[in-house]
This record gives C-alpha cells, sequence and structure tokens, in this order.
C-alpha cells in the first residue's frame, strides 16, 4: 500500500500559521507529518471500504482471492441475504447459513428507540436546565449538585438494578422497557451542557417578555427554545449517535424480535453463522447496513458533529 | 471535574417562581431518581443478598464479597481487565495526542477532523465483526499482508497472548477520533502567540511539543484521561461479539463475568458485589485522577 502523493498536500492546504518556520516545500519535517496523517486516515477509512467489498462478493469465491482489491466475484447476495429477499435455497448455494436478518423490524425498533431516547432526554433537560438556569427557588443549587453527583454513577453499575426494575414494571423485551432507562441515563451531563448555554443567553429579552406579560412557561418555549437551537442540536446529534449504537442494555432487555434493535440483531446474526465456513458476504452486508444510517447522517451533519466534540468534551 | 458557572443571584425571594421550578424539573427528576438514584441505591444492598431474580431476596451480609475475595475467576477477570485497560489506554492516548498534534500543527480542514471521527459513528458490535473479519486467520486481509510480509500469520482473536490487546487495538480504532478530538479542541485554546515567541527563540517543533504543548494540554490531558479509564473499566459490547470471553477465559473482562453471572446462572446478588467492587475501583481512580489533575492546573499557576 502506498501513499503517493501526500507530500504535495501541504500546498494546497496550509493552516495559516503553521509552517512559517521552514518556506521550503519539501520540509523532510512536514512531509513526514503527512505521511503519518495519511496512514492513520487509511487505517480509518480501511475497514469501512472492506466491509463494502466483502459484502459485494459471492462468499464461496472470497476463499479464492481473499486479499483481492475488488469484490471477489461480484453479487448482491449478501445485501439480498440481509434483507430477506433471497431464498433459503439460494442462500445455501452462495454460502449463506440460511439464518436470516428480519433487518426492516430492526431498523424500525432502532429508530424508534432511539428518537425516543434523543427527544425526550433533551426535552426534559432543556426544562431542568431552564429551572436550574434562570428560575429562583430555593434550594435550587443544592438540587443542581445533587443531579451533578449523577455524573459520578458510572452508566454500568445501574444496569442490573435497572433490569430487575424493568422486569417488575413488567415492561422486559419491550421498546418502551429499553428505551426508558436510557432516557435518563446521561440526564445529568445533558441538563449540565445546556444550563451552560442557558446561562449565557441575554437576561433583557427574557425580562422584556415577561413585563409583556408572558409566563415562564411561554418564555421558555417562544424563546429560550427557539434562541438555542445549535446547543440543543448538537446534543441531539450525540444522545442519538449514543442511543443508536447502545448493545449493552437492550441486550438484556429483549428477548424476541419484538423488541430486538439493529446491534443486537447484528450479534445473534453473527452468532447464527457456523464457526465453520461463516457467511462473511451476509455479515459484512449487515454491518454496512447497520453502520449505513449514522454514516449517512453524520454525511449531512459532518461540520456540526465535528465541531459539537471539542465543545462536549470541555466540560 | 466540573466547575459549574454561578447562576443568577440570591435564589429563594420569589416564591412564585417555585412551582414553576417544580414544573420544569418534574420529569427529569422522577426519572433521575427512578433510574439512575434508585438503581445505585438497590444494587448496593442487592449485593449483600442471594437475589437470584425469581424468589425475593435473602440478605446474606457480607457472603458475596467474602465470595468475591476467594473466587480465582473474579480475580482473573480483574487481571484481564486491567490487561485490556492498560493497553488500551496507553496507545489510545498516544495515538490520539498524535492525531491532535498533527491536525494542529498540519491543518485545520474539517474533512480529515470528519475522517478520524467516522469509526466513533459505527456500534461497537459492528467494529468488532468488522475486524474479527479483517483479521480472521485463514481469509482475513490483515493475515494476507502479514504473510506477504513474511511472518507467520497470527490467530489474532483465537491466541490467548494475541486476544486482550487486539480487542484493546479495535476499541482504539473506534475510540481514538473522538479523543483526538477533545485533545485537538484543547490544542486550539493554547495562544499560537507562545509558539511564535517558541519560534523566535530558535526551538524545535519536537522542544515546543515537549515544552510548550504537553503542560498547557496537562488539564485536558488530565480530563479526556479519566473519561477513557472509566469508559473502558466497563468494555463488554467488542468482547461478547469477538471472544465472547474464550479462548480459556483469556479475554473474560468484568463485565461480561458479571453478564454470565446475572444472565446465564441468575446470581444477580454476587453480579451486583462485583459491580459495586468495580464501581468503587472506578470512584478511586477519578479522585485520584481529580488530585493529579488540581496538582497540574496549579502548577501552571
Amino acid at each position: 500500500m502506498t501513499h503517493a502523493g501526500t507530500g504535495s498536500e501541504p500546498e494546497t492546504r496550509e493552516a495559516p500559521g503553521a509552517g512559517k518556520r521552514e518556506r521550503r516545500p519539501l520540509s523532510w519535517g512536514r512531509v513526514l507529518a503527512w505521511a503519518a496523517m495519511a496512514v492513520i486516515t487509511l487505517i480509518t477509512l480501511f475497514p469501512f471500504y472492506w466491509m463494502l467489498r466483502t459484502a459485494l462478493s459471492t462468499n464461496t469465491a472470497l476463499a479464492q482471492a481473499p486479499a483481492s482489491a475488488l469484490p471477489v466475484d461480484f453479487s448482491f447476495g449478501g445485501f439480498l441475504r440481509v434483507f430477506g429477499l433471497q431464498s433459503t435455497k439460494e442462500a445455501l448455494a452462495e454460502g449463506g447459513s440460511g439464518g436470516s436478518l428480519e433487518f426492516w423490524r430492526y431498523l424500525a425498533n432502532s429508530v424508534l428507540v432511539a428518537t425516543i431516547v434523543t427527544f425526550c432526554q433533551v426535552f426534559f433537560a432543556a426544562m431542568a436546565a431552564y429551572a436550574f438556569a434562570r428560575l429562583r427557588w430555593r434550594g435550587r443549587d443544592a438540587v443542581f449538585g445533587f443531579v451533578l453527583g449523577g455524573l459520578m454513577i458510572p452508566a454500568v453499575f445501574t444496569l442490573l438494578p435497572n433490569f430487575v426494575l424493568i422486569k417488575e414494571a413488567g415492561l422486559v423485551d419491550s421498546l418502551f422497557g429499553i428505551a426508558t432507562p436510557m432516557v435518563f441515563m446521561t440526564m445529568p451531563f445533558a441538563v449540565f451542557f445546556l444550563r451552560q448555554f442557558f446561562l449565557g443567553i441575554s437576561r433583557e429579552v427574557e425580562e422584556a417578555a415577561l413585563i409583556d406579560g408572558a409566563g415562564r412557561i411561554r418564555v421558555f418555549f417562544r424563546l429560550i427554545l427557539p434562541m438555542s437551537t445549535a446547543p440543543i442540536a448538537t446534543l441531539s446529534i450525540l444522545t442519538y449517535i449514543t442511543a443508536w449504537n447502545e448493545y449493552f442494555w437492550p441486550l438484556m432487555v429483549s428477548y424476541s424480535g419484538s423488541s430486538r434493535v439493529l446491534t443486537v440483531a447484528l450479534s445473534i446474526f453473527r452468532a447464527q453463522t457456523p464457526q465453520t465456513g461463516t457467511d462473511w458476504a451476509g455479515l459484512m452486508a449487515a454491518t454496512f447496513v447497520a453502520a449505513l444510517p449514522m454514516v449517512l447522517l453524520f454525511a449531512l451533519l459532518a461540520k456540526r458533529i465535528v465541531n459539537s466534540i471539542g465543545f462536549s468534551g470541555i466540560k | 471535574m466540573i466547575k459549574p458557572t454561578t447562576a443568577s443571584p440570591a435564589p429563594g425571594r420569589a416564591p412564585g417562581e417555585a412551582r414553576t421550578a417544580l414544573l420544569f424539573i418534574a420529569p427529569a427528576m422522577i426519572g433521575y431518581l427512578a433510574f439512575l438514584v434508585w438503581p445505585t441505591l438497590r444494587g448496593v444492598y442487592l449485593s449483600f443478598t442471594s437475589f437470584d431474580l425469581l424468589s425475593a431476596e435473602k440478605w446474606v451480609g457480607l457472603d458475596n464479597y467474602r465470595r468475591l475475595v476467594n473466587d480465582p475467576v473474579f480475580w482473573d477477570s480483574l487481571g484481564v481487565t486491567l490487561h485490556y485497560v492498560v493497553v488500551n489506554i496507553g496507545v489510545q492516548t498516544v495515538v490520539a495526542l498524535l492525531i491532535a498534534v498533527l491536525m494542529h500543527r498540519l491543518t485545520s480542514s474539517t474533512v480529515l477532523r470528519g475522517v478520524v471521527l467516522a469509526p466513533y459513528l459505527v456500534s461497537n458490535v459492528v467494529a468488532g465483526i468488522v475486524w474479527l473479519w479483517i483479521l480472521d486467520t485463514q481469509l482475513g486481509v490483515g493475515n494476507e499482508i502479514i504473510e506477504w510480509l513474511g511472518f507467520e500469520r497470527i490467530a489474532f482473536f483465537g491466541d490467548a497472548s494475541w486476544a486482550i490487546p487486539t480487542i484493546a487495538l479495535v476499541n482504539v480504532w473506534r475510540h481514538v477520533g473522538y479523543t483526538a478530538l477533545l485533545i485537538f479542541a484543547g490544542l486550539q485554546s493554547i495562544p499560537p502567540t507562545v509558539y511564535e515567541a517558541g519560534r523566535v527563540d530558535g526551538a524545535s517543533e519536537w522542544r515546543m511539543f515537549r515544552s510548550i504543548t504537553i503542560p498547557l494540554l496537562r488539564p485536558i490531558l488530565s480530563l479526556v484521561l479519566i473519561i477513557t479509564i472509566i469508559g473502558s473499566f466497563q468494555v463488554f459490547d467488542t468482547v461478547s461479539v469477538t471472544t465472547d470471553g474464550k479462548p480459556a477465559n483469556a479475554t473474560n473482562v468484568l463485565q461480561l463475568y458479571v453478564y454470565d453471572l446475572a444472565f446465564d446462572r441468575l446470581q444477580f446478588g454476587y453480579a451486583s458485589a462485583i459491580s459495586v467492587a468495580l464501581m468503587l475501583v472506578l470512584t478511586a481512580i477519578t479522585v485520584f485522577q481529580y488530585r493529579l489533575m488540581r496538582a497540574g492546573r496549579s502548577d501552571l499557576g
């Protein structure tokens, strides 16, 4: 694998202020730095390409050219198996296991869980953050400190007791049972994150509205929320990605297809394929379609997501 | 870890707002109490019982903890987890720092930042399965390359000594971009004039990295370390879909053991005790790190 052309990149993309020390176009340090960056980029992106390359191969042909850069014996068979569009006979002929993935159902479950979790968490956190940032009431700072204490509880510690709770509530194996605790597991961070932003909103606008006779609730919905679309969008995206990728908790609660989300379905699909003669084409097609929604979301919102990471990290 | 900005002055004056405030915090608070505070207390309580999910719990005092101390599987899995954490954090911190510094000194391209973040978007499950395929002993392209380079094929997930480092590296692949961007954000807060001054003094890039970047980055580095260490102690997903504890318990991390105890053997009480032990370890690390971070801050003045 070569990284041709990396040395020429500094000329096209020069960060302001960087590289003032050496004006020579071919400084060895910079060439080396760009080469390192190229290697990192390659390792980062290679698995995505390999997923697609394998998914578009025929399973039985894969063994003959394991290192071929292009799909071997090009076929959509892997994807057809994932979507349940291939008969068991055809699947077995192409080296599939005959196991299937009710993809659309699990996709719908994942979308539903991630959407409920994101909407409720962000909305409830925004309400609480407003009360902590702008309303005056006795005990406010103490209660806020109590909520911040939640940041110290490792998520994984609450999983077992939460499972017991969900079981007692009769919500095991339901999407509601999966989603409800997830709304609150990272709530302290969400409240803290939004409160920081609300504190910075100008007081004058709010007070003007209050003098005009608007109530606090009206101010919150008509003024604060519309003024905070940027941090709310940021928090929503981060929450959505986290909820979408969650595996441990849904694995505990879900027993049947009715509440199975994509991450869990994928691991079951993987376990179904026999150790000898794994259906790699089908499995890679499945991982690819499972990863696709977040990759598409990312393609749409890349800039906002990338810029939000620094913002969310500086707590 | 958190420094709340001071809010509006003098709470408690306007009684009319207390009712509104209650209304606003109620949904978040009820959920917080029900799904975070109550489970925490209950988890501690269950660790003193012989709860099996099927019948009512029975108080057994310190039995679970006594068993824990004498349980070789627990100590093994603690060792495996520590091994994982050390490899994962070591590699991840160094690589993330490298990426962040490279980006900082070369380009502020959003595209490049987007590229390094891409693996963070896929789940651990997807990451685990893809690398399982790439590193497959027979057909994996990784092993093809290794053989082409003239080495022996490696059973990355099947060999007891390779499995944990391999899983650690898979998770580095997924998380390193996120960590790098956190550090990158910290780097951008360092005023460029410091570097210009360094350059005027004729300092080399390496010298500036050692004498400017690292010291000024120490607070954010400690913060990033706390977050990543706590996260990596809870490793489960990747192990579960790749090796599932095999070969011969070589990858039996704590969370896997807890899951096995609770859901395969229905020993919720004992599983809770191990969770409590893990929480104590994490709390100790946080407190220790927090101290270090403070020391780092006062250093800088």
